[in-house]
């Protein structure tokens, strides 16, 4: 079916020209009611990148407001309503989708040879959930923004009058999204391998995806009864987290935490996947350490359920559940580090490309050490009394969050971009902007390190003058941020209308994506792949007719 | 297309197996999904019973035992239709197919009829939720055999908190509704109300109210099933379907069977 195509573009691997998925078929209905794994995740793409600008932009508005301890651009509610539309956007919109539903939709089945995940319509319907989601979300900025944070914490939430039902049943809803995609992606982990994968044979952004899947699974319904209870107080006046009917406000935070502790794990989990790829194919070597990577990942998926009570220190929780809960968060440092140190051996006596993917590996590997050892930190009893509630913990997880999944995000956009685009970005460019982000990065929040040590409070509209020059360097960092971004969305969208045409396997990945087509045909592979090792990238040379790599033994079969 | 394939094997699928086990191992993550989303009531169970266990020991001499026992024998049943049903898609026996899933969807029925009428006389009562909660001294003088008069005798705002003792005992309440009526218990009753009894009632409608709505999500799906059964889709080649929503529908039995012991049981 797709061998004409396919014929066409042996050479080169870029199928442009040829039959791919992307005109496959037409029509504007052809892509709303698709059932391609493929183009659900571009669709998914393009919608948790316009909520990251939104979020972006209500980020960039909070910093300007911020020059200034007392003179603002906007009101004080507007303030409030503003981190809370940054918070929830960016988590709920953006960054829980963001690796798993956007990049991983569209690589996992072509990492294992599959033509698409097990359940082709509940993917469509993940991603339906997700854009029915995003409409109550941000209805409720028409209908009186929230203003309780993302963490909707009662009794504020319940009593509160902005629109938290809009909102809430809007988390609600992504809450099935994320389910839907997390289960469908264990069924294909589990059903869907190519003969000769085995478990261990799996790409380790597979077993990322895996770990990820598992939380989305067993966290969010939790989720999903807390909204659910957090609605109908609201609504029917059930009481069950209101003090005055003999509720329990801090079980709120219990159920909310039990999910979304987890839930950065969701975040993260994914993001390490993509810098084991990247980091061994950049370093053109074997992934060190592949077992020890893999099982790291299922182990912070396990300890995740088991740490949520650190956001709870100065609740009123016992001393007692408070120490076991440090102990346990402490764990979650070893699979961490062990990952961490793998990586690093990976990089050591590799022949290390600095393309754009590696530039943000190498910021990934910077940026989530200082995340997560700070993490040690606020795990710390007796430290996060101190500390919390401080710009420190802002720093904290946008160290962790932006510095890690973000920064890895990006990097996977770039490594698959040529992949599902069928174009090359302009490579200069990339540099340049992974450069700026970065140093934006770390002037934004490395600064709220320090102001968050000296004691300056989260989410204060005005706040004492010393504070400025720290307010200031921030800001000016977030600027810098802004506009890596900007250079990013530009040369990003440039590549797609003038982008040198891709080859098959620019990178010299060895997992199985590289083996089809770029784009790849509506099936995705002519014939079904086998599996070996997913990082022998010894047996990928270069090739310059190509401008890409190809397989060794391959090349003189593949004229034939 | 082709016709080496079975119809009912999507393309991306290699066999029929492949297919069959994806779909199970799908179903049964949904089936943990929905025990997680349960898993936080029966947390904040746990947690009010522990720390307030008089409540849950005064309040749910409301709840009727015995409509609770026939719910939980209809439940039982109906799970065991199922089972049936599936069998006979397996073995491609269609009528019985089709008369074990109505029989299926018909205990469902049952099963919402008795839960209406168990609802209707909390709510006649006052017996609610939370801000709801507000048991009406009027209905103890009267005869609830009159369904009329005891709607619009629905408790007038600011009712006195320790008016909660004058609930009258289900005893009065409609027929099949009766718990005890030894004077003696009555009396330990109204001296020993406890404070926050809606914290049960809470608990109570949220639990048994998701419920409520799986069962009727679970009637939607055997409806669907019935129907694909009713066009002879089914058979031993092809039952999937049928076998799936079979578990989703045991999985809603089997949380009945914890919440009745937990909300009408307790000692």
């Amino acid at each position: 079916m797709a061998d004409k195509g396919t014929a066409a573009s042996l050479v080169t691997g870029n199928a442009l020209a040829g039959d791919n998925y992307l005109n496959h078929t037409k029509g504007l209905r052809s892509w709303l009611f698709t059932l391609d794994h493929k183009r659900i995740g571009v669709m998914y793409l393009v919608s948790i990148l316009a909520s990251f600008l939104l979020g972006g932009i209500f980020a960039l508005l909070m910093r300007t407001s911020l020059l200034s301890p007392t003179k603002h651009i906007v009101s004080a509610d507007t303030y409030n309503q503003m981190f809370t539309l940054h918070g929830a956007i960016m988590i709920f919109l953006f960054i829980i989708p963001g690796i798993p539903a956007a990049l991983g939709n569209i690589v996992l089945p072509l990492m294992l040879g599959a033509k698409d995940v097990a359940f082709p319509r509940l993917n469509l319907a993940s991603y339906y959930c997700w854009v029915a989601g995003a409409i109550f979300s941000l209805l409720s900025i028409v209908l009186g923004a929230v203003d309780t944070g993302w963490t909707f914490y009662t009794p504020y939430s319940t009593t509160t009058n902005t629109s938290v039902v809009a909102m809430t049943f809007g988390a609600l809803i992504l809450g099935f999204s994320s389910i839907f995609t997390g289960l469908n992606f264990i069924v294909t982990i589990h059903k869907l391998r190519p003969k000769g994968m085995g478990w261990f044979r799996m790409p380790l952004f597979v077993w990322g995806l895996y770990g990820t899947a598992i939380i989305q699974v067993l966290a969010t319904p939790v989720l999903g009864i807390t909204l659910l209870l957090l609605i109908v107080e609201r609504t029917l006046g059930v009481g069950i987290f209101d003090p005055a009917l003999g509720g329990d406000p801090v079980l709120y935070q219990h159920f909310f935490w039990f999910y979304s502790h987890p839930a950065v794990y969701i975040m993260i989990l994914p993001a390490m996947g993509v810098i084991s790829e990247t980091v061994s194919v950049f370093s053109r070597k074997h992934i060190f350490g592949y077992k020890a990577i893999a099982f790291s990942s299922i182990a912070i998926a396990a300890i995740s359920f088991l740490v949520w009570g650190h956001h709870m220190f100065v609740s009123g929780q016992s001393n007692l559940a408070g120490m076991i809960f440090s102990f346990l968060t402490f764990l979650v440092a070893i699979p961490s580090a062990i990952k961490v140190f793998n990586w690093v051996a990976t990089m050591y006596k590799g022949a290390i490309r600095l393309d754009t993917p590696m530039l943000y590996v190498m910021s990934f590997l910077f940026l989530f050490g200082i995340g997560g050892l700070t993490g040690l930190f606020l795990g710390s009893l007796a430290v996060d009394v101190h500390l919390h509630d401080t710009y420190f913990v802002v720093a904290h997880f946008h160290y962790v969050m932006f510095g890690g999944t973000v920064i890895a995000f990006l990097g996977g956009l770039h490594y698959w971009w040529p992949k599902f685009t069928g174009r090359m970005y302009d490579e200069a460019w990339g540099r340049i902007a992974a450069v700026l982000v970065f140093v934006g990065f770390n002037a934004t929040f490395f600064s709220q390190f320090v102001m968050g040590s000296k004691g300056m409070p989260r989410r204060y509209y005005n706040y004492l003058p010393e504070y400025q020059i720290y307010h200031q360097i921030s800001t000016i960092g977030s600027f810098v941020m802004g506009i890596g971004f900007i250079i990013i969305a530009v040369y990003l969208i440039r590549s797609l209308i003038a982008g040198k045409p891709a080859p098959a396997n620019p990178w010299g990945g060895a997992t199985l994506e590289w083996q089809t087509t770029s784009p790849p045909p509506h099936d995705n592979f002519a014939l079904s792949p086998e599996a070996g090792d997913p990082y022998d990238l010894e047996a990928f040379r270069w090739d310059a007719a190509v401008g890409g790599y190809v397989k060794k033994s391959d090349a003189a079969v593949a004229v034939g | 297309m082709s016709d080496t394939h079975s119809p009912h094997l999507a393309h991306h699928f290699d066999s029929p197996v492949q297919q069959f086990e994806s779909g199970k191992l799908g179903m049964w993550i949904f089936l943990a999904t929905e025990i997680l989303l349960f898993g936080g009531l029966f947390c904040a169970y746990a947690v009010y019973r522990a720390n307030h266990p008089e409540i849950f020991v005064y309040a749910h001499r409301y709840l009727d035992k015995t409509l609770g026992g026939i719910n939980t024998a209809i439940l039982i049943g109906s799970s065991f239709t199922m089972a049936w049903a599936v069998r006979a898609a397996q073995l491609g026996r269609q009528r019985a197919l089709k008369v074990l899933l109505a029989l299926t969807i018909a205990c469902a029925f049952g099963f919402l009829g008795i839960k209406f009428v168990e609802y209707e006389h909390k709510w006649k009562e006052g017996l609610l939720w939370g801000k709801r909660y507000a048991p009406h001294a009027e209905g103890r003088a009267e005869p609830a055999a009159d369904p009329a008069a005891a709607v619009a005798a629905t408790p007038p705002a600011g009712v006195n908190a320790e008016e909660h003792t004058l609930i009258p005992p289900p005893a009065r309440g409609p027929a099949g509704l009766a718990v005890s009526d030894h004077a003696d218990e009555r009396l330990h009753l109204e001296q020993e109300a406890p404070k926050n009894v809606q914290v049960f009632f809470s608990v109570y409608f949220a639990m048994t109210g998701l419920h409520g709505i799986h069962v009727i999500a679970g009637m939607a799906l055997l409806g669907w099933i019935l129907l694909r059964a009713s066009r002879g889709e089914f058979g031993p080649d092809y039952f999937i379907p049928v076998d799936l929503a079979g578990l989703y529908w045991h999985l809603v039995d089997l949380i009945w069977i914890f919440l009745f012991p937990l909300l009408y049981l307790i000692h």
